[in-house]
C-alpha cells in the first residue's frame, strides 16, 4: 500500500446517529474511549468492523462510523468468527454485555476464546440486564433483588476473568468506564494482541444497577479497593500505596508495607498463567472483612498461540500449494466415468 | 464346472441386508459403482439404523441397501426386491415382506444359529430354514462364514478379521450372477487396505471365492444378463445426493468467483456435505465446524457480510436452532444458503429415515413476516443443479435461500450425465464500489430491479455502514420505528421473494398431457416414485399427468395456469399434508392430499393404487 493512511480524529469515528443511552450511562464513556483510541491505531477507518449482540451495550456499533452489525442476542462472537476467518485483514471488534456474552451467548463465548481468532472483545459488565429493564444477570451478586427476583437471586455469579482464563483465552484484562486513561490503555493493548483479547469493562447502569462498582471507581475508596496491575511491577495498593500482596507458596497474603519490604512482594508477570489464575480469584465481596482488592489491568497475555484465522487460512494456502488450484470439471467428473453413445 | 444358462432380463432389484457390522452398505455401494460403470440405469436406497453399533444380531441392528438397475430407465430403488441377501435371521425377518413372491433369498446359514435366533426373538422351533415358511421363495442356503474361514485359514488373520470379509463373498457371488466386472472393487480394496496387505489379500481372496462358488456349484441354474441402458448419449458418472449437493455448492463458488464458507454442526443426514466440502480446500472452500448450529449459521452470516458465498447446512433439530438467525439474514438482506437435508421429526424423530416434513417450517417457521426463497431437489443428481441454483439466487438477489433435500435422495445414488462447467448458468456478483469524500453518501438499502440491495464489503473505502436485526428505513438503512415504514419494508421483503419468479424456469409437466383428469403434483425427493407411478398408470390407460416442483417459493409463475387444466390435483407427500395446504391457500383449488409418514419413500405401487382409487 502506497497510500498514507489519512489522519483521523475521534470525530471521524462518530456516526450521524443520535446516541440513545440513558443520560449518565457508563456506555457513553466506553464509546468515547474507543473513539479516542481508534485514530491512534493508524489504520484506515474502513478496516474496522464492530459486531454486537443485543442489549443496551450492543447498540454501540450504530454510533460508530465504521462497518458494523447489530446481530442477535449472544451470537456476535459467532458472526465475528465467520467474518474474521474469511477476512483476516480486517480489525474485528465484538461488543457484548454480561447477559449477551455469559448467559445466552455463553457457549459461543468460551468457544471463541479457545479458538483464539484475532478479534477484540469488549464485555460491558453492568451486572444487570439493562435493555430488558433490570433483571439480574449472570454476573449479579447472589441475593440480588430485581423485578424478577423480589426475594433475591439464587444463582452464584460468574467471574468473567476466571471463566476466560478457564477457556484458555490468550489476553484477559479488566477496566472500568470511570477511568478513561486506563480504559484507553487496556483497549489499545487488547488491539495490539494477536489473538482474541477479552476486556471486561465495569460499566455503571445508573438506571437499574446504579453504583454497582462505586467502591472501585469512587476517589474515596478506589485506592484501597483496587489493585492496578502493571507488568513487572510489585502488587501495591492502598491509600498511600502502603499495602502489598505477597505470595506464600500459592497463597496470596496482604501485607502492610510499613512492616514488609516492597522487594518481597509479588511481581506481576502477565505471561504467568498460574499467577493470573490466582489473581482472577481476587473476587471478594468488598464488604467482607479481610477481602482482597479487585485487580484491574492486564491479567494475562499468551503470545505463543497461533490465531484461528491464521491456522484457518494457512490450511487453505497449504491445500492450494499441495494440490494446485481446484479444477471444477475434474471434480465433477470424478474418477470413473462411462460414455453412452 | 457346471453349465449355466444366461437369462436376459430388463431390470432387477437386489437388497443386501445384514447386521450393522456386516458391511452391507459397502457391499451395496461397490455393487452400485460396478453396475454404474457397466452402463445400467440405477437407483439405490441405503436404509440403516440410527445407532452406529446397534445391538448385534437384533432386529434394530439390521442395515439394508437396495439397488434397482436395468437396461431401461430406472427412477426408483424399486418397491419390492427380486433378490434378497440376508446375513442373519434378523435381516430376513425385517426384509421378507419386501421380497417379491417367488424371489430369491441368498442366506448365510451361520446367521441362523441358536444365538442369532434368540437375538432376533425367533423360537428355535420356528427357524425359517427348518420349516416350510419360505416355501414360496427360492432359497439358496450357503454357510458364508464357514467358507470364508476355510478360504482364509492360512491367511494368518484372526477370526474377527476373517469374519469381516464375509460380505466380499456375497458381493463376489452377486457379481457372478449378474455378469459384473470385479476390477473396480479389486482396485477399491487395494486402495483401502494398501497399508495392510494381509487384509487386502484376504478381501480379494474371498471376493473371488464368492464368484467361484457361483461358477462351480450347481446351486444356481441361471446367470442373468442386464444389458446397458438406453440413456441419453453423453458422459456419465455415478453420484449420491449429498455429494452432488456439495459439488453444486463448489461449482457456484467457482462460477461466481467467490470463496465458499460453510458453517455447520454435524448432524445426520447432513454431515456428509461437510465431509465432502472439507476435502476441497484447494478450491477456496472454507469449512467451519462450529460449536452448535446457531454458531454455524451466524458464522456464515459473518462470512456473507465479508463477501463470501456463505452456506450453512443441517437437518431437523439443527434447522430449528437456526431460525432466529435466518430472520436476521432476512433483515440484513445478505446472501445465505441454508441447506436442510430433511429427516423424520419432530425433535430427534427418526434420524436416519426420510421425510418431507419441513416444508411448512421453511415457509413459515420464523418469528415475524419472514419469507425466504425455497428450492428442493428431486433426485440425487438433481441436488447438484438445485444447490447451484440456491447459490445463484441468493447471490444475485441478496437473499436467504433454503435448499431442501432429504435423507432418501441424500444417500441415494444414480447415474449422472454431468454438465460441463462452461454450460452452467453464469452467476453475476458485483460489490458496491469505494467512495471518496464529497461523493453522495452511501445508501445500504437502495434497491435494484430485483429489489436487492448493494453488497458493501467491510474494507471498502467510503462504504462504512451499520446493519442489524432492527427494522430499518428503506434506502438509508437507518433504524426506523416508523409505523408505515415497517409495513412498507415487510411488503418489500415479500415482493423481493416474489420477484425471484421472474428469474426461474417455468413449470413443466414431466409426463403426460397438459390437461386431463388427474395431475400428480409432487415436490422434492418423491420424483422417482411419482414418475414411475405415472408411467404405469398411463400404461394402463389412465389419463394422468405428473408435474414436479423444484422451485417452491416463489412458485413458477405458470403453476396456477397448469393446475387449472386438470379436473383433480393430487399431492402426494411424505408428511401429514404440507404442500397441499399451500397450494389450496394460494390457488384456491380442492387439491387432494396423499400422505405417507413412515420414514420410508413412496412405493410406486402405492401411488398407483391411490390414483386408481381416486379415479375408479
Ligand atoms: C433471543 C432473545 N431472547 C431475549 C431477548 C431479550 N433481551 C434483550 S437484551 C437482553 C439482556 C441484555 O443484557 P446484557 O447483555 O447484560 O446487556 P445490557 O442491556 O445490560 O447492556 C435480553 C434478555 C432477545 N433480544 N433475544
Ligand atoms: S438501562 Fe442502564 S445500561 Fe441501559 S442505557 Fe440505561 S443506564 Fe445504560
Ligand atoms: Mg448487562
Amino acid at each position: 500500500m502506497t497510500d498514507v493512511a489519512e489522519k483521523l480524529s475521534s470525530k471521524d469515528f462518530a456516526s450521524d446517529q443520535e446516541v440513545r443511552w440513558c443520560p449518565g450511562c457508563g456506555d457513553y464513556s466506553i464509546l468515547k474511549q474507543v473513539q479516542t483510541v481508534l485514530p491512534e491505531l493508524d489504520r484506515p477507518r474502513e478496516e474496522f468492523v464492530f459486531i454486537s449482540g443485543i442489549g443496551c451495550s450492543s447498540r454501540f456499533p450504530y454510533y460508530m462510523d465504521t462497518f458494523g452489525m447489530h446481530s442477535i442476542h449472544g451470537r456476535a462472537t459467532a458472526v465475528a468468527t465467520g467474518l474474521k476467518a474469511t477476512r483476516p485483514e480486517l480489525s474485528v471488534w465484538i461488543i457484548t454485555g454480561d447477559g449477551d456474552a455469559l448467559s445466552i451467548g455463553g457457549n459461543h463465548f468460551i468457544h471463541l476464546l479457545r479458538r483464539n481468532p484475532d478479534v477484540n472483545v469488549l464485555l460491558f459488565n453492568n451486572q444487570i440486564y439493562g435493555l430488558t429493564k433490570g433483571q439480574y444477570s449472570p454476573t449479579s451478586e447472589q441475593g440480588k433483588v430485581t423485578k424478577s427476583t423480589p426475594m433475591g437471586s439464587l444463582d452464584y455469579p460468574f467471574n468473567p476473568i476466571a471463566l476466560s482464563l478457564g477457556a484458555d483465552a490468550t489476553f484477559v484484562a479488566r477496566s472500568m468506564d470511570r477511568d478513561p486513561k486506563h480504559l484507553q490503555m487496556v483497549i489499545k493493548r487488547g488491539y495490539q494482541h494477536a489473538g482474541t483479547s477479552l476486556v471486561e469493562i465495569y460499566q455503571n447502569c445508573n438506571v437499574f444497577n446504579d453504583g454497582a462498582f462505586e467502591v472501585f471507581t469512587e476517589k474515596s475508596s478506589k485506592k484501597l479497593e483496587t489493585l492496578m496491575l502493571e507488568n513487572g511491577k510489585p502488587l501495591v495498593f492502598g491509600e498511600n500505596n502502603d499495602k502489598g500482596i505477597k505470595l506464600d507458596g500459592f497463597k496470596p497474603i496482604i501485607v502492610d508495607l510499613n512492616d514488609a519490604s516492597v522487594n518481597d512482594l509479588w511481581i506481576h508477570d502477565e505471561e504467568d498463567l498460574v499467577k493470573a489464575t490466582i489473581l482472577s480469584r481476587f473476587y471478594d465481596d468488598p464488604s467482607v472483612e479481610g477481602h482482597f482488592p479487585r485487580p484491574f489491568g492486564v491479567f494475562y497475555v499468551n503470545n505463543k498461540k497461533a490465531t484461528f484465522d491464521q491456522l484457518f487460512n494457512d490450511q487453505i494456502a497449504y491445500a492450494k500449494e499441495t494440490f494446485g488450484k481446484g479444477d471444477l470439471d475434474k471434480l465433477i467428473a470424478g474418477k470413473e466415468t462411462w460414455v453412452v453413445n | 464346472m457346471t453349465a449355466h444358462i444366461d437369462k436376459e432380463i430388463e431390470s432387477v432389484v437386489i437388497r443386501f441386508a445384514g447386521d450393522s457390522g456386516d458391511g452391507m452398505q459397502l457391499t451395496g455401494t461397490q455393487f452400485t459403482n460396478s453396475t454404474a460403470l457397466f452402463g445400467n440405469d440405477l437407483a439405490t436406497f441405503p436404509d440403516f439404523p440410527a445407532e452406529i453399533r446397534a445391538p448385534l444380531g437384533t432386529l434394530a441392528g439390521v442395515s439394508g441397501f437396495q439397488i434397482h438397475f436395468g437396461s431401461t430407465r430406472v427412477y426408483t430403488p424399486g418397491d419390492q426386491c427380486d433378490v434378497l441377501v440376508v446375513m442373519n435371521v434378523a435381516a430376513l425377518k425385517v426384509n421378507l415382506n419386501g421380497l417379491k413372491k417367488g424371489g430369491v433369498i441368498i442366506v448365510n446359514t451361520d446367521g441362523f444359529d441358536a444365538k442369532n435366533l434368540r437375538l432376533a426373538n425367533v423360537p428355535e422351533a420356528d427357524n425359517p430354514l427348518k420349516n416350510d415358511s419360505l416355501s414360496e421363495y427360492d432359497v439358496k442356503s450357503i454357510d458364508v462364514t464357514k467358507i470364508t474361514r476355510t478360504a482364509l485359514a492360512e491367511s494368518g488373520l484372526g477370526t474377527k478379521e476373517i469374519d469381516r470379509c464375509k460380505n466380499m463373498f456375497v458381493l463376489g457371488l452377486i457379481y457372478w450372477m449378474y455378469h459384473r466386472d470385479m476390477d473396480n472393487t479389486i482396485d477399491f480394496i487395494k486402495a483401502k487396505f494398501k497399508k495392510n496387505e494381509a487384509v487386502m489379500n484376504a478381501n480379494i481372496k474371498v471376493l473371488t471365492a464368492g464368484w467361484n462358488y457361483g461358477e462351480t456349484t450347481e446351486m444356481f441354474a441361471n446367470r442373468f444378463v442386464v444389458s446397458r441402458a438406453k440413456m441419453d448419449p453423453g458422459v456419465y458418472r455415478g453420484i449420491m445426493g449429498n455429494q452432488a449437493a456439495a459439488y453444486g455448492l463448489i461449482a457456484a463458488s467457482v462460477k461466481s468467483g467467490l470463496p465458499l464458507f460453510y458453517g455447520t454442526y454435524p448432524i445426520t443426514p447432513a454431515s456428509d456435505i461437510l465431509h465432502e466440502l472439507s476435502k476441497y480446500k484447494n478450491f477456496d472452500i472454507k469449512t467451519f465446524q462450529a460449536e452448535d448450529e446457531i454458531a454455524g449459521i451466524c458464522s456464515a452470516i459473518g462470512a456473507s457480510f465479508g463477501g463470501s458465498l456463505a452456506i450453512t447446512g443441517s437437518s431437523g433439530p439443527g434447522i430449528a436452532l437456526k431460525t432466529e438467525a435466518i430472520g436476521l439474514a432476512t433483515m440484513l438482506e445478505l446472501p445465505l444458503v441454508v441447506v436442510n437435508i430433511q429427516r423424520a421429526g419432530p425433535s430427534t424423530g427418526l434420524p436416519t429415515k426420510t421425510e418431507q416434513s419441513d416444508l411448512l417450517q421453511s415457509f413459515y417457521g420464523r418469528n415475524g413476516e419472514c419469507p425466504v426463497v425455497i428450492l428442493a431437489a428431486q433426485s440425487p443428481a438433481d441436488c447438484f443443479i438445485m444447490a447451484y441454483e440456491a447459490c445463484r439466487i441468493a447471490l444475485e438477489h441478496m437473499i436467504p435461500v433454503f435448499f431442501l433435500s432429504d435423507g432418501y435422495i441424500a444417500n441415494g445414488a444414480e447415474p449422472w450425465k454431468f454438465p460441463n462447467s462452461a454450460d452452467l448458468p453464469a452467476i453475476s456478483v458485483a460489490f458496491a464500489e469505494a467512495r471518496n469524500k464529497g461523493d453522495e453518501p452511501f445508501m445500504p438499502y437502495l434497491r435494484d430491479e430485483k429489489l436487492g440491495r448493494p453488497w458493501a464489503l467491510p474494507g471498502t473505502k467510503g462504504l462504512e455502514h451499520r446493519i442489524g436485526g432492527l427494522e430499518k428505513q428503506n434506502i438509508t438503512g437507518n433504524i426506523s420505528y416508523d409505523a408505515v415504514n415497517h409495513e412498507n419494508m415487510v411488503k418489500l421483503r415479500q415482493e423481493k421473494v416474489d420477484r425471484v419468479a421472474n428469474y426461474i424456469p417455468a413449470q413443466e409437466i414431466d409426463n403426460g398431457p397438459a390437461e386431463g383428469d388427474v395431475l400428480l403434483l409432487g415436490w422434492g425427493g418423491t420424483y422417482g416414485a411419482l414418475k414411475t407411478a405415472t408411467l404405469q398408470l398411463r400404461g394402463m390407460g389412465y389419463n394422468v399427468s405428473h408435474a414436479h416442483l423444484r422451485y417452491l417459493n416463489p412458485f413458477p409463475s405458470n403453476l396456477g395456469e397448469i393446475l387449472s387444466k386438470f379436473k383433480k390435483v393430487v399431492i402426494p407427500e411424505l408428511n401429514n399434508g404440507q404442500l397441499v395446504k399451500i397450494i389450496r391457500d394460494k390457488y384456491f383449488i380442492d387439491a387432494i392430499p396423499y400422505n405417507k409418514i413412515q420414514g420410508q419413500p413412496f412405493m410406486a405401487a402405492e401411488v398407483v393404487a391411490k390414483i386408481k382409487e381416486i379415479l375408479d
